[in-house]
């Protein structure tokens, strides 16, 4: 062997060999280092004989215990699907007035509406179901189809325009883009339509507005233009626009119509939450 | 003209016409784009070659000056170079991400600028571009240096540098037009990953032919670390991008792995990444350049003989911890956690080679900020390679996994240890490769240093804290067996801690842009350092 040089600061032995002026020390492993390392592969030795751990030509060591992830959790599903059903099967024959009636089940559906409400409802109507635009509020007592419990639980079953075959349904024509209605035609009942909310088109003849108004939109939204909730109308007069009440949003509506779409939830979600959701919406505000 | 040069231009040139005719009959834009720009790019490369032969007869750059080896440093300048603008790029991206998470419209609405598709252009940014050039402009530099040897060949090492930075460039903008196979960290498609192969097979050959020249009579433990890194890297790539394209004239293609396997197949992909890009790998770096700028011996040889060893055969076997709870089946996912366990020490053994290399020289950690960056840098390796194997107990796994915990781990190693080493190593390669007696101002190492510290503190804790609460929030249930929180409350929970991220990442990216200046400085306006008779000198010992 070459000569073992002495680290001076160290006074430990140099491997003798040496790289662009680097050199190696010939300490020996740490201790704590080496124990450690033993300690973790004593304790894998340990695991792989406690749990499903190596394959086999045929499947695999499944452990003392016979421990299975899977099992354990399809028991956790159980569980929780059990603890709930105690309490859920009481809403499964029980009306809807009866479950606002019984404070029990009140409780009961209230947690499944606001747990179904935000993991399916939320993204369009928002966490606070606030909606936004195209997408209806929630907490307010303004309804397109109605607000009572059964027209409630009637839109969350068959949806608006949605694939269902019994459909919440209607049309609005796109007045300007089909040419039903001229330009200034559409501004004049742009401009009576905003005048029943206080509003105001400049250069808008409201008196023309509201003969235009009287023949093409009032069989759907009324005389008075208050709305009408069997056929999906919305009530214009009380200043709550779902796409924007200002001149450009209304005569964009007027001209091209809007269509907003909202899923069909029976068949994805189970009775007893399309009960409690109904519930919930009604319990948000404004439930008639 | 060389056999060498010959082969390479001859090369080069029907590659060019290849990717001419590729771009004619393209049935989509993007690899039309694609075929364009390779077919531009082999053509400079025929051009340079040719060039550089016609400028200088075909002489041949002498193995040795003065009984000193005359070392290739052009190709390591470059490399350099084109990581500090490929790392200030992604830190850039990477910034704009964490801005678009707290404030999704920050994507414009726009295709090119949507989180989907910036995402992987920050990570490959940040991994492969600034992290690949580190590690070509490191592993050249200290290979040639630990065996006292020029690398062999004229047009090779500039063939894997240019070549690999040419990847960088299909890739990246690849990304942009949407251009991926859906494989994290293995997003570029098929005709990129061929280039790829071809690049690294000529850099392992490149890098295998300069340690056979060797004059020195053991191999420096930088070396294996680099050698495990090429190799390995060689190896995943390939299996890890086994596909079918449609077709040659379309950027789509199929991977022939499907289901669980596919998706086993890709962790052990990405987590050996890890393992050997930005573990082994930087290991090298830190091998080298921690004893070199401490002026001190490695702490200990059996340490690194072990540990390395040690390391590299338990790393592979841990991918299956990134598939715990999914439809791997469950003894994957065991063996994939006890060899996570058993990996920690093999990973701390650098670690404590690293930070004991520093005994008898922690003085120099108040002066050098240089030095203090890297120990940093140990420091953080040691922390991310504890967490690492935490989280990989199914039990923490459990709650850990999807969350932003786990963007909090990667980023303490990425930030803290790839890009702090990496950095270290900057500071230290510039004025050597540049013949400067020191860096322009150390002072500004000293703010880059602790801004940047600041940046990733800022980062780190609040993905932890971030992160617990999501996976606590995911897990609560009511007492009547309902979930507590809907998965959009949770979202908006973050909403503070995605600001304070971003935060840190726009401190993190303002260090790298004072080092850039501080680095361009140098090279511009430092002092040179002394010509004591050798072109390629060794820094003052």
């Amino acid at each position: 062997m070459a000569h073992h040089e002495v680290d001076h600061v160290s006074g430990v032995t140099t491997t003798g060999h040496e790289w662009d002026g680097i050199k190696e020390l010939n300490n020996p492993l740490p201790r704590w280092w080496l124990w450690l390392f033993y300690i973790c592969i004593i304790w894998s030795f340990g695991y792989f004989l406690v749990y499903p751990s190596w394959p086999t030509l045929t499947g695999y060591t499944k452990g003392f215990f016979g421990y299975s992830q899977r099992e354990a959790a399809l028991n956790d599903v159980a569980v929780g699907a059990s603890t709930r059903l105690a309490a859920a099967s009481g809403l499964k024959d029980a009306t809807l007035e009866q479950i606002q009636g019984d404070p029990k089940l009140l409780e009961f559906a209230m947690a499944n509406g606001k747990a179904a409400f935000g993991d399916n409802c939320a993204p369009c109507h928002g966490s606070g179901a606030t909606g936004s635009k195209g997408y209806p509020n929630l907490q307010d007592d303004d309804w397109l189809w109605g607000g009572s419990l059964d027209a409630i639980h009637q839109t969350l079953l068959v949806g608006v325009r949605s694939t269902h075959p019994d459909t919440r349904v209607n049309d609005m024509p796109a007045f300007g883009k089909d040419a039903l209605l001229e330009p200034a035609q559409i501004k004049n009942v742009a401009g009576y339509v905003l005048s029943l909310s206080g509003g105001a088109v400049e250069g808008a003849d409201v008196a023309a507005g509201q003969t235009v108004f009287a023949e093409q939109c009032a069989a759907c939204h009324g005389e008075d233009a208050k709305g009408l909730q069997d056929l999906g109308g919305p009530n214009l007069t009380d200043a709550i626009w779902l796409y924007g009440g200002d001149e450009k949003s209304v005569v964009e509506t007027i001209t091209n119509a809007r269509r907003g779409v909202m899923p069909t939830w029976e068949g994805r979600l189970d009775p007893v939450t399309i009960k409690s959701l109904a519930v919930y919406v009604h319990a948000l505000g404004g439930g008639s | 003209m060389s056999l060498e040069e010959g082969g390479y231009a001859i090369f080069l040139g029907l590659l060019a016409f290849a990717c001419l005719f590729i771009a004619g009959k393209a049935y989509d834009q993007a690899l039309a784009f694609h075929a364009v720009i390779g077919a531009i790019m082999a053509g400079a490369g025929v051009y340079l070659i040719v060039k550089t032969y016609l400028d200088n007869g075909g002489a041949t750059a002498p193995e040795e000056i003065n009984g000193k080896p005359n070392y290739n440093f052009g190709p390591v300048k470059f490399a350099t170079i084109a990581a500090m603008f490929w790392g200030i790029a992604g830190f850039l991206i990477g910034v704009i991400i964490a801005s678009q998470l707290a404030y999704p419209a920050l994507n414009f609405d726009l295709p090119w600028t949507t989180f989907g598709r910036l995402r992987p252009l920050h990570t490959s940014a940040v991994i492969f571009a600034f992290g690949g050039n580190v590690l070509l402009a490191s592993s050249f530099y200290i290979v040639q240096r630990t065996c006292r040897a020029r690398m062999p060949g004229r047009i090779t090492p500039w063939f894997v540098v240019l070549g690999y930075n040419a990847f960088i460039v299909i890739a990246g903008t690849g990304y942009l037009l949407g251009v991926t196979q859906g494989k994290e960290y293995a997003e570029p498609e098929w005709y990129a990953d061929l280039w790829l192969t071809i690049v690294w097979v000529v850099y392992l050959l490149a890098f295998l032919a300069t340690i056979w020249k060797r004059k020195e009579p053991h191999i420096y433990v930088a070396n294996w670390f680099f050698l495990a890194f090429i190799v390995t890297i060689a190896m995943l790539h390939l299996v890890n991008n086994a596909t079918v394209p449609v077709s040659v004239f379309g950027v789509k293609s199929y991977i022939v792995w499907s289901g669980v396997q596919d998706a086993m197949v890709q962790w052990w992909y990405g987590h050996n990444a890890v393992g050997f890009f930005l573990t082994a790998g930087f290991l090298a770096i830190m091998y080298y350049f921690v004893p070199k700028k401490a002026e001190r011996p490695v702490y200990s040889y059996r340490l690194s003989i072990v540990h390395f060893w040690a390391l590299i055969f338990l790393y592979i076997w841990a991918g299956p911890h990134h598939l715990h709870y999914t439809a791997l089946p469950e003894w994957a996912s065991t063996l994939g956690m006890t060899f996570s366990i058993m990996l920690w020490m093999p990973s701390w053994g650098g670690m404590i080679n690293g930070l004991m290399t520093l005994s008898g020289a922690w003085d120099k950690l108040r002066t050098d900020p240089v030095l203090r960056m890297m120990v940093v840098s140990v420091a953080f390796y040691g922390m991310s390679t504890f967490e690492g194997p935490l989280m990989s107990v199914k039990a923490v796994n459990s709650l850990s996994h999807y969350t932003d915990w786990t963007i909090g781990h990667v980023h303490s190693g990425a930030l803290g240890w790839v890009a702090y080493i990496s950095f270290g190593a900057i500071y230290c390669l510039v004025p050597w490769l540049w013949n400067r007696k020191n860096l322009y101002s150390l002072k500004l190492v000293d703010w880059h240093f602790w801004v940047s510290t600041i940046g990733i503190v800022l980062y780190i804790s609040a993905m932890w804290v971030a992160g617990i609460m999501q996976g606590l929030m995911w897990r609560a249930y009511t007492e009547l067996g309902f979930l507590e929180y809907s998965f959009i409350e949770t979202v908006e929970a973050m909403h503070p801690y995605y600001l304070i991220r971003a935060l840190g990442g726009v401190l993190f990216l303002l260090g790298a842009l004072v080092m850039a200046y501080n680095l361009y400085m140098t090279i511009r306006y430092g002092e040179a350092e002394e010509p004591a008779g050798g072109v390629a000198l060794a820094p003052a010992e």
